[in-house]
């Protein structure tokens, strides 16, 4: 039996390392010998996002508002930002290795959505050399502009009326781009349509562009609309002095004849390279020079309409009578007058008004009816995720969860990032440096054993979070190392409990061999229970903790578990095959078995000193 | 280390007992103050709560540690309290470790902060890498503490029923739990009374404490109940196999202990020394405290409680007055052989004698003075039908499995050998 326990124990070693080797092989292919750091060891910058009590967390909802915070950081110029869920009300925004407590007002801002009438507008990329010549600009690059949004006005909630019945007016010449119409078909104002349903009649030959029989009377085709041809300026250049600029707070009269300073203002800007956000400040009571995400700048009124007017916005799926996806607006009582102000005055005209968000054009449509029942329909050819995020970012402000207003900012500088990593490192290596020192002292050749087991673990510990780090995302923060280090007490705690075990069994009159196993049974059983605890508090840990002390669970969980791997496949194991060697088992004076350090008189292994002989063999049996 | 050794023979063999059953008035006297001290000083003083849970800035420079005097930092807290921002009016300014100086405030808004921060670069002279700031809202600091206080009652829920489960016997849970209230009591108390800030790191150290110092339990619980499990071989109270079990693994707890205590030792003195305050400090220092103060628990808290308790079982007592009388007899055999006197009544107990003159009788000098005094052997008052025990024996002469016939071979009965197949069941 002890012969077929050793080559049993020799298999359980092979299948050990060779779980290791495989271990560093898949490291090796991962290519990182290096674990990732966490943020307090190499500095950076933590915002933390917590979401109002209340607000409605699903995890669908944090994933949206985690890619859509993703999109903001990233287009505020950060690199390697990383934007992630945490828990079920967490968004942790990292920004690695650089000190950007600037972004706090990036991720902080509460998206604002105004509405705002276009004075101008001009291909924001190339200054234009006249407000009046738009056309500059949309030759330039007239396709880069792939879809347009065009409004129309829903009726009702219902998706028939999303249909464009009329276009109205190909957009603005002033835009670069073929810029889609904006067709508002108002309930009032076509009545005929909406009583007499055209749906199936009239939509599906064309989207936007189609001209509806019902109201639509004396409008262009709306594909004139989508051509770089200008059919009319609708900017003039403004009469210097002439008229008396109107006050900017007459926003509808201003934009016909802007002030001068915001000509010069609009003059001058030069929009940021595609994909970043303009970085202006949108201030409700001034005139606002922006652009969209395509280098298209506006001159903008002051706000008509604030997106808190704004009380539900939704997606609207393609209907039989509309092939497309659009989005639906619905104002408050307040937001519909002011709205339907804005519909008559730009009613027939070519002006466009302008949905900004943060300070930046997400759509400049055309209005093609009055709108004075606050609702309206957005139809530009969307893509179902593209409509969905504009109608959550016209729902939510942006963001589809509230978040609490302070967050937690957390900068750690370079230097104390250094200071803790080398600290940490110091207390690992002083940590496990003085636990395998005392274990040599007081268990001599046993402590070898010891020492062996720790740095097997340390290595199946290394290649662990090499490969978590690379699969998982987990990063090694000072936390992390903590709870590595104090699973090292873990780790020589398991073995202490062991060899107690073997020396008691051994001071009952048991061979070593005996003790080996005997001890072995015993001491499983405490081990298994005290890394049950260990596992247990690891766990809730890292359920219920916040923040960077999920870093220590987490390594607190997974040492433990190394621990159990390297004392069942590894600890026991060795000791089985060393009890075979005449140093260990017949008590050598540095073997931390012998008669003199177990404090009994003689050893009760003598006659198994004489190993491989059979008959010791069945003192394995007793 | 062989003397060490030696004696962790010796405390296993039991030739050497520290008396810790014994004496648990003291032990608990001890803890009583302990405890008592500890609550006085969470009442009195409370805890000092870090920015985490009540919400503030903290600004921490990194310093060649030539400067890291209290010089700089008295000039810091001038220089920051000058910035005329509300919240940094009277901000705290303390050198942590001996490379950084910390500026704590209110929480702040932003601007606030770019002006605390411009204040601390300029009068250190330090460079924006070397500055870290953490500022947190009272929001964080609420959610912070639910999940805190959520985390430490689930995890002592599953406490409850692991140690329910692994026990199976509701005293040595009792015990166990005990213990634990204990040893975080006390780990509490010292956090008040050492005025270290109380973080979230401070709250994760206090729950792994939890799984160490239920550890050091088990292991000395599994002892007391492998020794108790059969008190009647050994002849030992309750209260003694406890003693020993305490003793035989107080070699082994604190053993592991020293393992455990070593990286958490480390931890600590990097964490105050090099690093002065942070999450490392806080972990390091509950850990400490509380494994340590789990150590004393298990042995001089856990295990004398559970004799206490199981000193109310009445099979307990039973087998206890049965070691002790026991040992009565061990002491001295012949205590309870009756002794002539000459005012003896005569026949006053004849039932007792009977059994005395079965076997015994050839030992007895005085075999012909049949009237014997009932001393030793009466029935024990309380237990009137008990069979009285055999003298010079201890226990009671077990029922014959066979047949007994008078044979004077060795002095005495002797069982009658059966075929196997007579014999019937044992």
């Amino acid at each position: 039996m002890a012969r077929s326990s050793v080559t049993r124990a020799g298999r359980t070693l092979v299948a050990f390392f060779s779980v290791l080797a495989v271990l560093y092989g898949l490291v090796a292919l991962a290519g990182s010998w290096t674990p990732e750091l966490g943020l307090d060891l190499q500095g950076g910058t933590r915002i933390t996002l917590i979401a109002k009590d209340g607000a409605n967390t699903t995890p669908e909802n944090l994933e949206e508002a985690r890619r859509i915070l993703e999109q903001r950081v990233n287009g505020s110029g950060v690199t390697e930002a990383e934007v992630s869920t945490q828990g079920n009300r967490f968004i942790v925004v990292e920004v690695p290795g650089q000190s950007r407590r600037d972004l706090v007002e990036t991720i902080k801002r509460q998206a604002q959505l105004r509405f705002r009438v276009v004075a101008q507008s001009a291909n924001g990329t190339a200054i234009p050399s006249s407000t009046a010549d738009p056309s500059d600009g949309s030759s330039a690059e007239p396709s880069d502009i792939p879809s347009e949004p065009v409004v129309t006005i829903a009726p009702s909630e219902s998706a028939s009326p999303g249909e464009p019945k009329e276009t109205k007016t190909p957009k603005s010449s002033s835009s670069p781009k073929n810029r889609a119409p904006f067709t508002a078909d108002q309930e009032q104002a076509t009545d005929g349509a909406t009583e007499s349903p055209s749906f199936d009649a009239t939509s599906l030959p064309g989207e936007q562009s189609t001209e509806s029989p019902g109201a639509g009377n004396g409008s262009e085709g709306a594909t004139d609309g989508a051509t770089d041809e200008p059919t009319e300026t609708p900017t003039e250049t403004p009469t210097d002095g002439a008229s008396g600029a109107p006050s900017i707070d007459d926003p509808l009269n201003w934009v016909l004849n802007p002030d001068e300073e915001s000509l010069a203002a609009f003059n001058a800007f030069s929009c940021p390279p595609p994909g970043q956000a303009p970085e202006v400040d949108d201030d409700p009571d001034k005139p606002l020079v922006t652009c969209d995400e395509n280098g298209t700048k506006y001159l903008l009124s002051v706000a008509m309409v604030e997106g808190t007017q704004l009380t539900d916005a939704g997606l609207r799926p393609p209907t039989q009578t509309s092939v497309e996806y659009a989005v639906q607006l619905q104002f408050n009582d307040e937001g519909s007058d002011e709205f339907g102000r804005i519909s008559d005055a730009l009613y027939g005209t070519q002006r466009q008004f302008a949905i900004v968000l943060d300070g930046e054009v997400i759509s400049a449509p055309t209005m093609n009816a009055p709108i004075h029942n606050g609702s309206a329909e957005i139809t530009g050819q969307f893509t179902e995720a593209e409509a969905r995020d504009l109608a959550n970012s016209l729902k939510f402000g942006a963001l589809p969860i509230q978040f609490e207003s302070d967050p937690p900012v957390e900068t750690v500088g370079p230097s104390l990032a250094g200071n803790q990593l080398s600290a940490g490192i110091l207390a690992g290596l002083i940590g496990l440096g003085a636990v395998m020192l005392y274990c040599l002292v007081y268990y001599r050749g046993l402590g070898l054993v010891v020492l062996a087991s720790l740095m097997v673990a340390a290595a199946m510990t290394y290649a662990l979070v090499l490969l978590l780090s690379e699969t998982a995302g987990f990063t090694l923060s000072l936390p992390g190392i903590a709870g590595l280090i104090v699973a090292v007490g873990i780790t020589a705690d398991s073995f202490v409990v062991y060899f107690e075990r073997i020396r008691d069994e051994m001071r009952d009159g048991k061979s070593m061999r005996v003790a080996v196993e005997t001890g072995w049974a015993r001491a499983r059983n405490t081990c298994l229970a005290a890394d049950a605890v260990s596992l247990l508090a690891a766990v809730v840990l890292y359920i219920f903790a916040a923040g960077v002390v999920k870093g220590f669970a987490f390594a607190l969980g997974i040492s433990t578990l190394i621990d159990l791997a390297v004392f069942f496949w590894f600890t026991h194991p060795m000791l089985t095959f060393l009890a075979r060697f005449k140093f260990f088992n017949s008590g050598h004076r540095l073997s931390g078995l012998s008669a003199e350090t177990l404090g009994v008189d003689r050893l009760p292994s003598n006659r198994d000193g004489r190993s491989g002989s059979d008959r010791d063999l069945v003192g394995g049996r007793a | 280390m062989g003397k060490f050794s030696r004696l962790g023979n010796d405390l296993y063999e039991g030739r050497v007992s520290v008396d810790f059953v014994g004496k648990r008035w003291l032990w608990y006297a001890i803890s009583a103050v302990l405890i008592a001290v500890s609550v006085f000083g969470l009442v009195g003083k409370g805890l000092d709560m870090g920015i985490e849970f009540t919400g503030g800035a903290e600004f921490r420079v990194t310093l060649p540690s030539d400067q890291v005097t209290q010089d700089t930092a008295d000039q810091l807290r001038e220089d920051v309290a000058a910035t005329g921002v509300e919240a940094a009016g009277s901000p705290v300014v303390t050198t942590s470790g001996n490379e950084a100086v910390l500026v704590q405030t209110e929480a702040l808004d932003d601007e606030g902060s770019d002006l605390v921060v411009e204040a601390i670069l300029a009068s250190t002279g330090a460079s924006p890498d070397d500055l870290s700031q953490s500022e947190l809202g009272a929001s964080w600091g609420r959610e912070i503490a639910e999940r805190s206080l959520i985390g430490l009652v689930v995890f002592l829920v599953l406490v409850v029923l692991f140690i329910w489960a692994y026990f199976r016997e509701w005293k040595m849970s009792v015990a166990a739990l005990v213990a634990l209230a204990h040893d975080m009591l006390i780990t509490v108390g010292v956090y008040t009374l050492s005025g270290f800030e109380v973080t979230p790191a401070t709250v994760t150290g206090l729950l792994t404490i939890l799984g160490f110092s239920l550890y050091d339990t088990v292991v000395v619980f599994d002892k007391v109940r492998e020794n108790t499990n059969n008190l009647r071989k050994t002849r030992m109270t309750y209260a003694e196999a406890a003693n020993l079990a305490v003793n035989q693994t107080l070699v082994r707890s604190i053993n592991t202990s020293i393992v455990a205590l070593i990286p958490v030792g480390a931890i600590l003195y990097v964490g105050v020394f090099q690093l002065g305050s942070g999450s490392l400090k806080d972990l390091a220092l509950a850990l400490f405290v509380g494994m340590a103060v789990g150590l004393y628990s298990s042995v001089f808290i856990a295990t004398p409680l559970l004799v206490h308790l199981k000193g109310m079982e009445k099979s307990v007592q039973e087998s206890d007055r049965r070691a002790q009388v026991r040992r009565r007899h061990d002491a001295d055999r012949y205590a309870s052989v009756p002794t002539y006197r000459d005012d003896a009544p005569v026949q006053a107990d004849p039932d007792a004698l009977e059994g005395l003159e079965d076997d015994d009788s050839w030992r007895r000098p005085d075999r012909d003075a049949v009237p014997a005094s009932p001393g030793g052997t009466a029935p024990r008052p309380g237990r009137p039908d008990a069979r009285p025990d055999e003298p010079g024996r201890g226990r009671v002469v077990p029922p014959a499995h066979g047949p007994v016939k008078e044979s004077r071979s060795a002095g005495r009965v002797q069982p009658t050998r059966q075929s196997r197949s007579k014999r019937g069941k044992k």
